[in-house]
């Protein structure tokens, strides 16, 4: 496959992916309403909130950073480790590698075809978010700003891909990586930001959690979406997430390439 | 002579998941972790919650933790019982073989409600019962008699309601095939079920009760176990749980009666 040929297929392949995610859009309502984790959060902790702010979080606060969480995790989810898993497990993943275009390639524009109808989902919420919370609670309020988001929102979109490609290719070399998959939801849930802000872990966790990428899936974005840093912090931060982003892209493709010689051995 | 041969039934059912579950013995290591790891996932945001307070709506942690543990037990009787036969029956609906199933000389909700259990998930139980020990040790005392066999009451028409909950899903199932992630969306609705419900505010707090009674799964045994729970409430958790669930096994017949084979 040369690069032309999948640049020359990507408009087409998005196209398609945009009519697929158009005509099960009922389907998709569903995985939206499946992750309204945040907005369960944000009960509970505004029922924290009622006796005073927890550092420095108040009600608004929580309000501004638990539906930012709603609307990164939107614009970030990604199904491919499920697919993956699937397709070999069935067999027709080999149908997609007789396509002279990288398998990883389809899912990803897949994967990113889906993003126009989730911004519909997620624009209604974000709007909420200004009016209860406030602009400056909600979302970037200088131009700076957008732009480490948008390099934040990025990176984390990146992170959570290559998981899922190396955690779906796993399946390759175990039977079914099914219940890795469960694993790492549930790391993903109590390291990330998901269910409480990172900055509530006592200060010996957080330095674990900095080192590991869940962070980067989901606090670091709702944190720049929500202003919680200097720009001097953002970039730091963000150096670590590209770092990640970088690291895991490598190990993710090596596993795949591996594991697709693997996986020709099972039909030939 | 029919409850003994279900009961007979229900033992040759549970004997092959047992050996399916033995087949893979990797999964075992795994399964039993991702148990560990939940119940570990269900305190973690509680320890954040009540290092910011003392008592969060007039829950104490120790309280609170009673709520965690029927949450973590009653999600093994979930994930161990309930969803896997479940979602098998999706598949059969996908695959059309739910013709066989109908076929067998038995109630068909029986067939599919027990075609398989997770031996495993019976780890979530356990933890369940040993947050109950934990928290009231630390509580200084022991629940009452009473409060004991209310929350065992409560278990029952906890089960009752969840399992009728699925059975919902599942017959939604024969309408729009795609189902599985329904079933997600159910597991993630549940989950709010691991904070005392007086957390729950305005519409979220009705829905949680009367919608999706959530409430009554976890809190109400809880306040059970406190022996808090108004003798009322728990009369009206019967009515309501049996109510609930012959309008379940009432919608499942009318789905099973229109339902038409993959192949007509």
């Amino acid at each position: 496959m040369s690069l032309r040929t999948a640049l020359k297929a990507l408009p087409t392949m998005l196209r398609i992916g945009f009519s697929e995610a158009v005509a099960y859009r009922a389907e998709m309502i569903i995985w939206v309403l499946a992750t309204t984790m945040p907005l369960i959060m944000l009960a509970l902790w505004s029922a924290v909130a009622r006796g005073g702010p927890v550092g420095r979080f108040g009600q608004a606060e929580f309000t501004g950073y638990f539906l930012a969480a709603f609307c990164v995790r939107q614009m970030t989810s990604s199904w491919v480790a499920w697919l993956v898993s699937y397709e070999v497990k069935q067999g027709t993943l080999a149908m997609r590698l007789l396509r002279p275009i990288s398998p990883l390639l389809a899912y990803a524009t897949e994967v990113l075809a889906g993003i126009p109808l989730r911004v519909a989902i997620v624009l209604p919420v974000l709007g909420i978010s200004l009016w209860v919370a406030g602009a400056e609670r909600a979302v970037p309020t200088s131009l700076g700003g957008w732009g480490l988001f948008a390099l934040g929102i990025t990176g984390a979109w990146l992170i959570t891909f290559y998981l899922n490609v190396l955690l779906g290719t796993l399946s390759l070399f175990l039977e079914s990586s099914q219940k890795l998959m469960e694993v790492y939801m549930v790391l993903f849930f109590v390291c990330s930001g998901y269910m409480f802000p990172v900055e509530f872990f006592p200060p010996g966790v957080r330095t674990v959690m900095e080192w590991l990428p869940f962070r980067y899936q989901m606090g670091l974005p709702v944190e720049l979406m929500t202003g919680a840093h200097s720009a001097k912090d953002a970039w730091a931060l963000l150096g670590a997430q590209w770092t990640w982003v970088l690291g895991l892209g490598v190990v993710s493709l090596t596993v795949w390439r591996r594991g697709l010689a693997r996986f020709a051995a099972f039909g030939g | 002579m029919n409850a003994k041969r279900y009961l007979r039934l229900l033992g040759v059912q549970l004997k092959a998941s047992g050996l399916l579950a033995l087949q893979y013995r990797a999964d075992f290591l795994a399964e039993g972790l991702t148990s560990l790891a939940w119940t570990f996932t269900a305190l973690a945001p509680l320890f954040v919650v009540f290092g910011a307070r003392p008592s969060i709506e007039g829950w104490t942690f120790q309280e609170s933790l009673l709520v965690v543990g029927w949450f973590t037990l009653l999600q093994g009787v979930l994930e161990g019982a309930i969803s896997p036969s479940l979602t098998g029956m999706v598949e059969h609906i996908r695959k059309g073989t739910l013709d066989f199933v109908l076929l067998k000389p038995a109630d068909a909700q029986f067939l599919v409600s027990t075609q398989r259990f997770l031996p495993w998930r019976a780890v979530n139980v356990l933890s369940g019962v040993g947050l109950f020990v934990y928290a009231f040790v630390s509580l200084g005392r022991w629940p009452s008699l009473p409060g004991v066999f209310a929350s065992l009451v409560l278990l029952g028409t906890s089960m009752l309601i969840l399992y009728s909950m699925w059975i919902l899903v599942v017959s939604a199932a024969f309408f729009v095939v795609k189902v599985d992630n329904l079933t997600y969306l159910f597991t993630s609705i549940f989950d709010a079920a691991r904070w005392p419900s007086s957390v729950f505010r305005g519409s979220l707090a009705w829905v949680f009760t009367f919608i999706i009674p959530l409430a009554l799964m976890t809190t109400f045994p809880a306040l059970a176990l406190l022996g808090r729970l108004p003798w009322t409430w728990l009369v009206g958790a019967v009515v309501g749980s049996v109510a609930f669930a012959a309008v379940a096994r009432w919608v499942w017949l009318m789905s099973i009666r229109h339902y038409t084979s993959a192949s007509s």
